[in-house]
C-alpha cells in the first residue's frame, strides 16, 4: 500500500541558483524502511524535508505535489500543524530541549493538548518504544542534556513518537554517534516499522543495506534510480548508481 | 639580555599598565566610597527620612524612589524590548523595515541621557500633562534603556539553537508556542543578564531623572505614579553640588555607597548569569 | 476538488489558530515600531522647542555671548568648550586604551582577561554622578593644591571623562585587534619580526578603522556626558572661551542641567536651553554616524 507519493516534486532555494530538487517522482510504501542515499548536497535531506514540508522555513519554493493518503500536502487547505504532527521528524544531531527527560517527551503531546493524567502514560510508552525506558525511567527528571548522544537521539526518537505519528523522517540519525549507540537505533528502526513508514537519510551504504526494504538514489537534485534495496545493491540498473554503489564517486 | 629583550620587556610592562588603570580606577574609586560612606550607614540612616536639606535624617524616600522609577522603567521597556527582540529575531523579513528598526534602535541608543531628559521634560511632563512625577521619570529612563533591552534580547534569542526550534516544529507546534515555550525558556537568563545591565544604567542615571521625576530631597513616599519621588543619585548631586556643611556630605557619600552597592550587585550577577548561560550554550556543542 | 478539500480538512484539519498567530506577528511588529516612533517623537520635539531660538541663526551659531538675562545666546564659546574637554579626553583615553587593548588582545593571560574585561565592562556603568562625586572630592582637590588655580577645570573634566571613555576605547579597539586575520600575524613573525614589530606594523595598521571608530564612539560618549562632567568643570556663570586647561568652563549637557531648572517654561531662554539640545544631539548623531561608517569599512575590508 503506498503512504507517500510525490508527483514531479521540484524544490527551489530562494536565490534560484542552488539546486534543490528536480520533478522527482516515487512512490514510498507504507511500514517499510526506505532509505535515501547519495553523495552530500545531492537533494535527499531536502526531499526529506518537502514530506513535512521543513522546506518552508528556509525559503525554499516546491512545485509539484506530495501525496500522503492521496492528500497534496502542498494544498493551500492543509494544516501544517496537523501535517507535522502525523509526520515526525528525528535529525542528524540529537537536539533535546534542554529541560528534563519527562518534559521532552511529553512537550508535543502537552501542546496538543493532552491532560496531565494522560501524560504518564504516553511519556513510558513512548520511551519504551524508543528502547529507552529502562535506562531512564529512574531519571525522568533529569536534564536531557546530560545523557550520552545515543541517549539523547533516542530521546528524540521517543519525542517524535510522543505525538503519535504515522511516518518518521530520519535525516541520518546516526552520523553523529558512536557504533554501538547505531547499532541500537537500527535495531530500533526494524522494530517501529512494524507500526510506522519511516523515511531515513542516510550517507552509509552499509546502513542502508542493512536496515531499509527500498533504497532511493539521489544525485544532483535528481532521483536516479529506485527498488527494493537488494535489486539496487546487487543490480543497480543505472551505470551512475552502480559507480556510487561501488565506491568509485561521492 | 640584549637591547632588544630589553625593550621588548619594558614595552610590555607599559601595556600591562596601560591595562590595569581601568581596573585600578574602579577599585580606587569603590574603596574610596566604601571607606567615605560606611560610616554613616546605619538603621537610622537607611529608614529615615531626611530633613534640614539633607544636613539630618536618612534616604528611605531616596532608596524607595529609585527602585520605583526602576520599576517604572522595567515594566515599559523589558515588555517592549523584548517583544521587538522577538519579532526581529524570529519574524523579521531582510527588508528595509527591519533594517530601518535595527539602526533606529541604534540611534536611541546613541541619544545622550540629557537630551532624553529634556524629551521627557517636553513631552512627559508638559504635552502628556504626567507632570514631574514617578511615571515621567521611569518612563524617560525606559526610553534610555529599550534600545539595550532590545539588543541584548536579540541576541539571546538568535544564540538559541536553530535545532530546538526545528524539533518544535516538527512536532507539529505552531511557531508562536514553539517561541514561547522553547525558544524564550532557553533565552530568558541571558535577556535577564541583559535587564540587569539595564538595570544598573537606569538606577544610577541622575540628569533624566533631574529633569522629569522630582528634586530628589523629598522627604515623603510617593502616594501615586503621579507623584514627585526623590531618588539616590539627585540626592547625591545636591548635596554634593550644594551642600557645605560636613554632615551633607557624609550624607552624599552614604547615599553614593548604597547607589554603588546597588549597581555593583546588579552587574555582577548580570555577569555571572552571563558567564553560566554562555558556557550552558556552548556545552551543548552544536547540536 | 470539493471532495478533496473536505478530505483534507478531516486528515489534516484546516487553518486552526492561524489567526492569533497573525494577529501576535502584528503586534510584535507594533512593538518593534516604537524604538523608530521614540526617536522621531525625541527629533520632533526637541526640534520643535529650539527652533524660536535656531531660527536666530547666526546669532545663536555664532554668538559669542551667552547672556540669557540680557536675550543674548551666543553659543560659539559653549561649543567651543565642550570640544576642548571631548577632544583632551579623547587624546588621554587613547593614549592608555589603545595599548591597553593591545596588552589584552595580544599578551594578556587567560585569568588576567577574564580580570580586566569584567571591570572595563562595570567601569563603563559605573554610576556617572559617583564618578563625579569622587571628582570633586579627590581630583579637584588634588588639582587646587597640587597645580593650581581652582581646581574645578578642564584638566578634571579631561581626566574624568578619560575614565569613562576608557572601557570603549579598550573594548572595541580589542575587538578590532582580534579580527585581524592570524595569519598576517604569522607571516610577518616567520619572516622574523619581533612581537612589538609586527604589532606595529601589522597588527594596528589592519586594525586602525575599528580603533578610529572606538574613538570617535569615545568622543560622542564624553560630549554626551552629563553629571560626571559637570561636577568638575566648575562651571562659571557665563560660558567663556578658555586659555589654560586650569580654568573652569562649561560646556553643552552642564549648562542645560543648571539653567533648565530656573527657566520660565515658554521663554526664549527655555527655547535657547532646547536647541543646545539640538547641537548636542547633533553633533553625537554625526559621530555616531562616523563610527558606524567606520565599522561596517572595517567589516568589508576584511580587518576591523
Amino acid at each position: 500500500m503506498s503512504k507517500i507519493e510525490t508527483i514531479g516534486l521540484s524544490v527551489y532555494y530562494g536565490d534560484g541558483t542552488v539546486c534543490g530538487l528536480k520533478a522527482v517522482n516515487i512512490t514510498i510504501e507504507a511500514n517499510k524502511i526506505t532509505a535515501l542515499i547519495g553523495p552530500s548536497g545531492c537533494g535527499k535531506t531536502t526531499f526529506l524535508r518537502a514530506l513535512n514540508r521543513m522546506n518552508e522555513l528556509k525559503g525554499a519554493q516546491t512545485k509539484g505535489k506530495v501525496l500522503i493518503d492521496g492528500i497534496d500536502i502542498y494544498n493551500g487547505k492543509v494544516d501544517v500543524i496537523q501535517l507535522r504532527k502525523r509526520i515526525g521528524m528525528v535529525f542528524q544531531q540529537p537536539n533535546p530541549f534542554p529541560m528534563s527527560i519527562y518534559d521532552n517527551v511529553a512537550y508535543g503531546p502537552r501542546i496538543h493538548g493532552q491532560r496531565n493524567e494522560n501524560l504518564g502514560t504516553i511519556v513510558e510508552e513512548s520511551l519504551k518504544k524508543a528502547a529507552l525506558w529502562d535506562e531512564v525511567k529512574d531519571r525522568l527528571d533529569e536534564n536531557a542534556l546530560g545523557f550520552s548522544g545515543g541517549q539523547q537521539q533516542r530521546l528524540c526518537i521517543a519525542r517524535a513518537l510522543a505525538v503519535n505519528p504515522e511516518i518518521i523522517l530520519f535525516d541520518e540519525p546516526c552520523s553523529a554517534l558512536d557504533p554501538v549507540s547505531t547499532a541500537r537505533i537500527e535495531e530500533l528502526l526494524t522494530e517501529l516499522k512494524q507500526e510506522y513508514t519511516i523515511v531515513i537519510v542516510t550517507h552509509n551504504m552499509q546502513q542502508a543495506a542493512r536496515v531499509s526494504d527500498c533504497t532511493a538514489f539521489f544525485l544532483m537534485g535528481e532521483l536516479i534510480e529506485y527498488g527494493k534495496t537488494s535489486q539496487i545493491f546487487e543490480r543497480p540498473k543505472d551505470k551512475r548508481t552502480e559507480d556510487y554503489i561501488t565506491g568509485r564517486f561521492g | 639580555m640584549n637591547r632588544g629583550e630589553v625593550a621588548e620587556k619594558l614595552v610590555k610592562a607599559g601595556l600591562l599598565g596601560a591595562a590595569l588603570i581601568s581596573v585600578a580606577v574602579l577599585l580606587i574609586v569603590v574603596a574610596y566610597i566604601v571607606l567615605k560612606g560606611v560610616g554613616t550607614i546605619n538603621l537610622e540612616f537607611l529608614t529615615q527620612a531626611q530633613y534640614r536639606f539633607g544636613r539630618g535624617g536618612g534616604i528611605f524616600p531616596q532608596i524607595i524612589g529609585s527602585l520605583g522609577l526602576v520599576g517604572v522603567c522595567l515594566l515599559f521597556a523589558v515588555p517592549l524590548g523584548v517583544a521587538s527582540a522577538i519579532y526581529l529575531a524570529e519574524y523579521a523579513p531582510n527588508n528595509l523595515v527591519t533594517e530601518s528598526v535595527r539602526f533606529f534602535v541604534a540611534c536611541l541608543a546613541g541619544i545622550p541621557s540629557i537630551v532624553i531628559g529634556l524629551f521627557g521634560l517636553v513631552f512627559l511632563v508638559y504635552y502628556l500633562h504626567l507632570g514631574v512625577s514617578l511615571l515621567s521619570g521611569g518612563l524617560a529612563l525606559g526610553f534610555m534603556i529599550l534600545p539595550w533591552t532590545v539588543r541584548a534580547s536579540e541576541e539571546a534569542i538568535k544564540a538559541v539553537p536553530q535545532s530546538y526550534r526545528e524539533a518544535s516544529l516538527a512536532l507539529g507546534v505552531t511557531k508562536l508556542q514553539t517561541i514561547r515555550r522553547i525558544v524564550l525558556k532557553s533565552a530568558y537568563p541571558g535577556i535577564i543578564t541583559g535587564v540587569l545591565l539595564g538595570t544598573g544604567k537606569a538606577i544610577g542615571e541622575t540628569a533624566v531623572v533631574l529633569l522629569t521625576a522630582g528634586s530628589g530631597l523629598e522627604s515623603f513616599l510617593p502616594r501615586s505614579i503621579f507623584d514627585p519621588v526623590a531618588s539616590l543619585p539627585v540626592y547625591v548631586y545636591l548635596l554634593a553640588t550644594t551642600g557645605n556643611t560636613s554632615e551633607q556630605l557624609e550624607r552624599a557619600f552614604g547615599a553614593s555607597l548604597v547607589l554603588i552597592t546597588l549597581f555593583l550587585l546588579m552587574s555582577i550577577f548580570a555577569l555571572v548569569l552571563r558567564d553560566r548561560y554562555f558556557k550552558r550554550m556552548r556545552g551543548r556543542g552544536g547540536g | 476538488m470539493s471532495d478533496s478539500a473536505q478530505r483534507c480538512a478531516g486528515a489534516f484539519g484546516s487553518f486552526r489558530g492561524g489567526l492569533a498567530e497573525r494577529l501576535v506577528e502584528k503586534l510584535l511588529f507594533i512593538c518593534a515600531l516604537s524604538s523608530i516612533l521614540i526617536v522621531f517623537f525625541i527629533i520632533a520635539f526637541i526640534l520643535k522647542e529650539g527652533i524660536p531660538v535656531l531660527a536666530l541663526g547666526p546669532d545663536f551659531f555664532f554668538g559669542m555671548t551667552w547672556k540669557p538675562g540680557q536675550g543674548q545666546f551666543g553659543v560659539v564659546p559653549t561649543v567651543l568648550s565642550t570640544f576642548i574637554v571631548g577632544i583632551g579626553a579623547l587624546g588621554i583615553a587613547a593614549v592608555i586604551g589603545i595599548p591597553a587593548a593591545i596588552y589584552l588582545a595580544e599578551f594578556a593571560p587567560e585569568w588576567l582577561r577574564a580580570l580586566i574585561k569584567p571591570s572595563v565592562e562595570m567601569l563603563v556603568g559605573i554610576p556617572s554622578i559617583v564618578l563625579g562625586f569622587f571628582g570633586l572630592m579627590v581630583l579637584v582637590v588634588f588639582i587646587r593644591d597640587n597645580i593650581g588655580g581652582w581646581g574645578e577645570c578642564i584638566l578634571a573634566g579631561w581626566v574624568i571623562l578619560a575614565v569613562m571613555t576608557l572601557p570603549h576605547v579598550i573594548s572595541i579597539s580589542e575587538d578590532a585587534l582580534r579580527a585581524v586575520p592570524r595569519t598576517y600575524k604569522e607571516a610577518s613573525l616567520g619572516l622574523g619580526a619581533t612581537p612589538l614589530q609586527t604589532i606595529r606594523k601589522i597588527l594596528v595598521p589592519n586594525a586602525r578603522s575599528g580603533i578610529l571608530a572606538s574613538l570617535i564612539l569615545g568622543m560622542g560618549n564624553a560630549i554626551g556626558e552629563t553629571m560626571a562632567v559637570l561636577m568638575v568643570i566648575g562651571n562659571p556663570n557665563i560660558p567663556w572661551i578658555p586659555s589654560s586647561v586650569l580654568e573652569p568652563v562649561r560646556v553643552l549637557t552642564s549648562t542645560i542641567v543648571i539653567e533648565i531648572s530656573y527657566v520660565v517654561w515658554g521663554s526664549t531662554h527655555q527655547h535657547a536651553l532646547f536647541a543646545l539640545g539640538v547641537i548636542l544631539f547633533s553633533i553625537v548623531a554625526v559621530l555616531n554616524a562616523i563610527t558606524t561608517a567606520l565599522i561596517r569599512k572595517g567589516i568589508r575590508t576584511g580587518c576591523r
